[in-house]
């Protein structure tokens, strides 16, 4: 028997890739129903309001409104599918499957670990937001190759919210604590310059939204989408990897305490 | 025996206080014990729920940080080397832990990926695995359908599947049927035939002595004794024990007329245990004071007895 190589950390990460590669084997059909979730919103919303509505006050006139709506619904599906990753699924892993406490018998760590799973939740990521991508185009609402940095975008929101969810499932009592995310998950779907532009509120209102995670994630892809440049996609990437990296340093550390008592 | 570089595991005054991180005051499971395990030795742990089995085989397994104490395995420290440690060890742990969304073979492939096996190498051995625990014909199917024998039997192959040359074992024929536990010992036993060192929590007496070279007696987090099975029932009981079973009416009353017919009297729920050097002797005196018991059998000393000495507890109460 050789000695065992002691992998880099990250090395060692991307197998909890392939352990989740190993299962959507069986289970791919779940990325389908991620792919049309913002796809039913855009026409719900974006087809069906925009021939209400028109042009949004506010809004240069040369923009459409489902192509106000498109990036909006973008963003929104990459934080959903990584926070959805790193809470309801990860939970489940920590509690009733034990799934972590076998693997940390190996020589993994906690690092590689939730590294692994943060992983797990770009490559879904971006599978979603390229499919989406392609098939907005495809319909005229955005324009290849400039709406490509979307993708990039879409994995920078992922990587943000993969790291708030393990943040918070470290916090989790129970199955009833998912609630209390919906709560705070809904109101800023709906809030955060998804449907209406910023100017649309009262200031005081405006600074409450520009305080949200997903509002600088919509400012981003917006940008990349529409091919408008400017500051706020500074940023905007700036908000969201610190967000990121500051996140995933503490749900490490608590994880560890979790997971090794 | 006086080999140094044969001894694998070697703790010294180990201690574990479960509580906040810094803050010793909390609750103490393992507190201060000493033991070494040699290459090639099947080394046990007995002891009834609670004594800290668990709490000790996690921290050997190095996912348990050590609170207080050393703890070397294969030379290595748990607190330093913790990840070198644990590529060389084989670990099924007390709870189910198998990977329920994924396939038998999958369980096998997956965890070999963890230790930074090719995917060459895995295929190979886990089909070889897979035969060593009998589980070839199950290779393709959901972990849902296995039994708890093959769950089991799969958690073990799992652990073999980095060749390591330690492998713990935390209770591993716990609710397991009797046809299920003895098709595990015959694999354990082939383990340690293969040269393996195998150390096992069990609060199964028949399963110690079948299977451990040595053990360790845990009370309430410390040893209370060491040695091979034969010598703990030589040491702690006499030679036999007389079991006597009575009418509930009558229990008391009878109970009272065997004292000192024998040098050690243990009253459990449902019976009386009297230690003597010689059964039949015993059971004759006890009819010549006139007890009647409904049963009366006359065993050979266990190791049940050796616990029974020295907690004053039965194992599964
Ligand atoms: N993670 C933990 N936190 C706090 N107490 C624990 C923890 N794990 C075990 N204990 C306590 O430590 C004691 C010993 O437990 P354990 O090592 O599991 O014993 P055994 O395996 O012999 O049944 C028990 O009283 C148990 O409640
Ligand atoms: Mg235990």
């Amino acid at each position: 028997m050789t000695a065992m190589p002691v992998g880099a950390p990250t090395g060692r990460a991307w197998t909890m890739v392939e352990r989740n590669l190993l299962i959507y084997r069986h289970t791919w059909p779940v990325l389908l129903a991620e792919i049309f979730e913002p796809m039913l919103y855009l026409v719900a919303f974006g087809v069906g309001v925009g021939l209400l509505v028109g042009d949004v006050p506010g809004l240069d006139a040369s923009i459409s409104y489902p192509r106000f709506v498109a990036p909006a619904l973008l963003a929104t599906a990459a934080m959903n599918g990584a926070m959805n990753e790193t809470t309801f699924n990860m939970y489940g892993k920590l509690t009733t499957d034990k799934t972590y406490e076998s693997i940390l018998t190996t020589p993994m760590s906690v690092r590689s670990v939730a590294l692994g799973e943060v992983l797990w939740a770009l490559v879904r990521g971006s599978v979603v937001a390229t499919v989406f991508l392609v098939v907005v185009s495809v319909f005229g609402l955005a324009e290849l190759p400039g709406a490509l940095l979307v993708v990039p975008g879409a994995l920078l929101i992922g990587f943000a919210f993969a790291a708030l969810g393990l943040l918070t499932v470290t916090f989790l009592r129970s199955w009833q604590d998912f609630q209390l995310i919906q709560l705070v998950m809904l109101p800023m779907f709906l809030f955060a310059t998804t449907f209406f532009p910023l100017d649309v509120y009262p200031r005081p209102v405006q600074v409450l939204v520009e305080v949200l995670p997903l509002y600088h994630s919509v400012e981003l892809i917006r940008a990349a989408f529409l091919g408008t440049g400017g500051a706020n996609p500074v940023v905007a990437v700036a908000y969201l990897a610190v967000l990121g990296t500051v996140a995933l340093a503490v749900a490490v550390r608590r994880l560890e305490n979790t997971l090794r008592p | 025996m006086s080999d140094v570089s044969a001894v694998l595991i070697e703790a010294r005054g180990l201690k574990k206080v479960y509580g906040r991180p810094g803050d010793k005051t909390g609750f103490t499971a393992v507190d201060g014990i000493d033991f070494q395990v040699r290459r090639g030795e099947a080394f046990g742990v007995l002891g009834a729920n609670g004594a800290g089995k668990s709490s000790t085989m996690r921290m050997i397994a190095c996912v348990s940080p050590v609170t207080e104490g050393s703890l070397r395995i294969l030379g290595w420290d748990t607190g330093r080397d913790g990840a070198r440690i644990r590529a060389r060890l084989g670990v099924v742990p007390q709870d189910d832990t198998i990977d329920s969304e994924l396939t038998v073979r999958e369980n096998l492939l997956i965890y070999g990926r963890y230790f930074g096996l090719s995917w060459k190498v895995l295929r190979e051995r886990s089909a070889r695995l897979l035969e060593f625990a009998r589980l070839t014909e199950k290779a393709g199917d959901a972990v849902a359908t296995l039994s708890g024998g093959m769950r089991r039997r799969l958690t073990i192959a799992r652990a073999l599947i980095n060749e390591p040359e330690i492998v713990l074992l935390d209770e591993p024929t716990t609710g397991l049927d009797p046809q299920a536990r003895h098709l595990l010992w015959e694999r354990l036993f082939q383990l340690k035939q293969d040269g393996v060192t195998l150390l096992l929590t069990t609060h199964y007496m028949d399963e110690a002595e079948q299977l451990c070279d040595r053990l360790v007696v845990m009370d309430a987090g410390k040893i209370v004794a060491e040695g091979t099975p034969a010598e703990l029932i030589a040491r702690h009981t006499l030679r036999e024990v007389l079991e006597l079973r009575f009418a509930p009416g009558e229990r008391q009353v009878m109970i009272e007329k065997c004292r000192g017919l024998a040098e050690r009297i243990e009253e459990l729920p449902d019976r009386l245990l009297l230690s003597t050097d010689n059964g039949e002797e015993t059971l004759s005196a006890v009819h010549r004071q006139g007890v009647q018991p409904l049963t009366a059998l006359v065993r050979r000393s266990s190791l049940e007895d050796v616990f029974l000495t020295l907690t004053g507890r039965s194992l599964l109460d």
